[in-house]
């Protein structure tokens, strides 16, 4: 029973400005200050403000000054032709960082990428010498293996619930070793390429604008990739499904993002891209080997942190990577150049992970 | 008393006899809900009483295994959160309001991005980036939340109550009919409540009808028109502010006092 005996003591309590008030010990002056949300900033607070808005900014300058220390240490960095051979040994890995940088934008990883490239150019290079299959046709087909990879990929992640990492982890061997058992272990010589399907190593045909300044076809191919994925990402709603999915998948779903049909989507782009980056590591070599394409995974997977693509998901751009593709590149030639062992390379680069690593902890930060 | 909307105008969104069962447990029995034109309705309870589980039901996260809904007085049905917004109920969550990478227009329309006209949007799905900043700048200001300097900041820079702020734009610029808020100031501080609590009052004298879950008393008393308390899976009583005190209001809430049918009370 409400009782009637309520006495006039509980009226001032019905006043609510003054409950809330009383109640969180604020005084009633407080009222017109709460209009604005203002925010204090110190000059750190806006160094982190700025990279966080601008995310490509800080390995653009890594690469500016790598560049330029390189240019002015070694005289022999700085030619068409040492800039040409950077260009052609970032193709692979940049076309795989386009792969990498949309799953990992979803939150996921992709360790499969460099074993379902190698899947790819062997089944087009069987096909095509071996089979004798219309070599378009086989080239077709190689990528298309590519594809349905990338599409299994997906459907562990999506279906059976797998982790991204333990998913491709297993794909990764599994792909790897068909590829090695449709080779049959056998390399395919590059004037058997050249005779029976030289459309395979179109992408190692070069273009030289600048007498010396080489540019390969894949390299082009490469640089379209990545005007076309800069388009796709930022401007249609399946770019923003692909970031808000990997932000706060709970979020995205709450709002009606079909986000098992976006992560799918992703991994099938990105077997597309590495049945693609099949064909260009064709190209690359002149010949079509079984041999594993040493570190593929791994560097893609450096390349994107170097941009500064978060590994936490929903946070970077396609453009980083090139760019952190680029870094890698860079600082392999450079230090080859000043005469040093490769093993300062893989130094290097691995301080360069942590320091993006940690950059991008930092940044994520921001606003807390 | 005043503010008590008239109880014989058609409720906006009504729930009778709402049940949901998961196994062996039944989270709410038999319960019903009313929330009438223009009003800022709390629902409070304590933790399990399950007003958690009536406002799934109502805003299509959870399908109620008997009892039905209406909508403007005609029987609907929700598979899904997004049937009720398609039929302009708005939910704002507690924790999963906004997308924190995402800039301030990119939340706005999460999940209904505006396309551009022509082959462009239907067939390459391009997004008319243009268009929505417009639309969401200007949402923003007509709620005087114009503060925020800056359409395309990511909504992890802005504070607790700035990003709440979006949310609750986000939810009056798409709502038709209702808006839900789920804890809305659970995460804030002092000031920042005071500002969101301020917007709901806003979002309501707009028109739209709001339904408010809180655990905070004082919040509840400055903005609500009527009280729905909810105690062991069912309402026990719809009260006033003006009627009755907070203390009375919990002792409902916790079953130390009973209410008769004439003090709003709800057999």
């Amino acid at each position: 029973m409400v009782s009637d005996e309520k006495t006039t003591d509980d009226r001032a309590e019905r006043r609510p400005t003054d409950q809330l008030a009383a109640a969180e010990g604020i005084a009633g002056s407080a009222v017109g200050d709460v209009a604005s949300f203002e925010q204090s900033q110190s000059p750190l607070d806006r160094l982190q403000r700025f990279l966080h808005s601008r995310p490509l900014v800080s390995p653009s300058v890594v690469l500016l000054l790598a560049f330029l220390f390189f240019s002015i240490a070694g005289d022999r960095f700085f030619t068409a032709t040492n800039t040409s051979t950077i260009l052609a040994q970032v193709m692979i890995i940049g076309t795989l960082g386009i792969a990498q940088t949309l799953v990992i934008l979803t939150g996921g990883i992709d360790l499969s990428v460099g074993a379902i490239t190698l899947f790819a150019s062997v089944v087009m290079g069987k096909l095509a010498v071996g089979w004798g299959w219309n070599p378009w046709l086989a080239l077709l087909f190689g990528i298309g293996i590519g594809l349905a990879c990338g599409a299994a990929n997906g459907l562990l992640v999506t279906r059976l619930k797998l982790p991204p990492f333990i998913a491709t982890l297993g794909t990764l061997s599994v792909f790897g070793a068909l590829a090695q058992w449709f080779s049959e272990n056998q390399t395919l010589r590059s004037t058997d390429v050249q005779e029976q399907a030289s459309n395979l190593l179109w992408f190692g045909r070069v273009w030289e604008p600048l007498s010396g300044f080489r540019v390969t076809y894949g390299v082009v191919f490469m640089l379209l990739l990545y005007a076309f994925f800069t388009f796709a990402l930022s401007r249609t709603t399946w770019g923003e499904h692909v970031y808000a999915t990997g932000d706060e998948p709970e979020t995205a779903r709450l709002v009606g993002i079909n986000t098992s049909r976006v992560l799918l989507s992703v991994y099938v782009v990105a077997g597309l891209l590495a049945g693609l980056a099949g064909w260009l590591w064709i190209g690359r070599i002149g010949a079509v080997s079984p041999i594993p394409i040493v570190n593929a995974n791994l560097e893609s997977i450096t390349a994107v942190v170097i941009g500064g693509t978060s590994l936490f998901g929903g946070r970077g751009l396609v453009l980083g990577t090139l760019i952190g593709a680029l870094i890698v590149g860079v600082f392999d030639s450079g230090l080859s150049v000043l005469g040093f062992e490769p093993l300062w390379r893989v130094f290097a680069i691995g301080v360069l992970v942590l320091v993006a690593v940690a950059l991008d902890q930092w940044i994520r930060r921001v606003g807390k | 008393m005043t503010t008590t909307p008239t109880a014989t105008a058609t409720p906006v969104l009504e729930g009778r006899g709402l049940t949901k069962r998961f196994g062996h447990v039944t989270a709410i029995e038999d319960s019903n809900f009313e929330l009438l034109p223009g009003e800022i309705l709390a629902v409070i309870g304590d933790n399990g009483a399950g007003k958690s589980s009536l406002i799934k039901c109502l805003c299509g996260a959870y399908t109620p295994d008997e009892g039905e809904i209406l909508l403007d007085g005609e029987p609907v049905q929700f598979r899904s959160p997004i049937d009720a917004r398609a039929l302009g109920i708005e939910t704002v969550y507690q924790n999963l309001a906004v997308s924190p990478g995402r800039d301030i227009a990119q939340n706005m329309y999460l999940g209904r991005e505006r396309r551009k006209p022509g082959v462009m949007g239907s067939l390459f799905r391009v997004l008319d980036k243009a268009y929505m900043r417009d639309h969401a700048r200007q949402q923003l200001s007509d709620l005087g939340l114009l503060t925020i300097q800056d359409i395309t900041q990511a909504v992890e820079t802005l504070s607790g109550g700035q990003r709440q702020g979006v949310a609750v734009a986000r939810a009056a610029a798409f709502a038709t009919r209702v808006v839900i808020m789920d804890e809305p100031t659970a995460a804030l501080g002092v000031k920042e409540s005071r500002r969101v609590l301020e917007l709901i009052k806003d979002v309501r004298d707009r028109g739209l009808p709001i339904i408010l879950i809180s655990h905070n008393m004082p919040h509840v008393f400055e903005v609500a028109d009527r009280i729905h308390i909810h105690r062991l899976g069912r309402r026990v009583a719809v009260v006033s502010p003006e009627s009755h005190t907070m203390s009375d209001t919990v002792a409902i809430m916790t079953g130390a006092m009973v209410v008769s049918p004439e003090e709003g009370g709800t057999p």
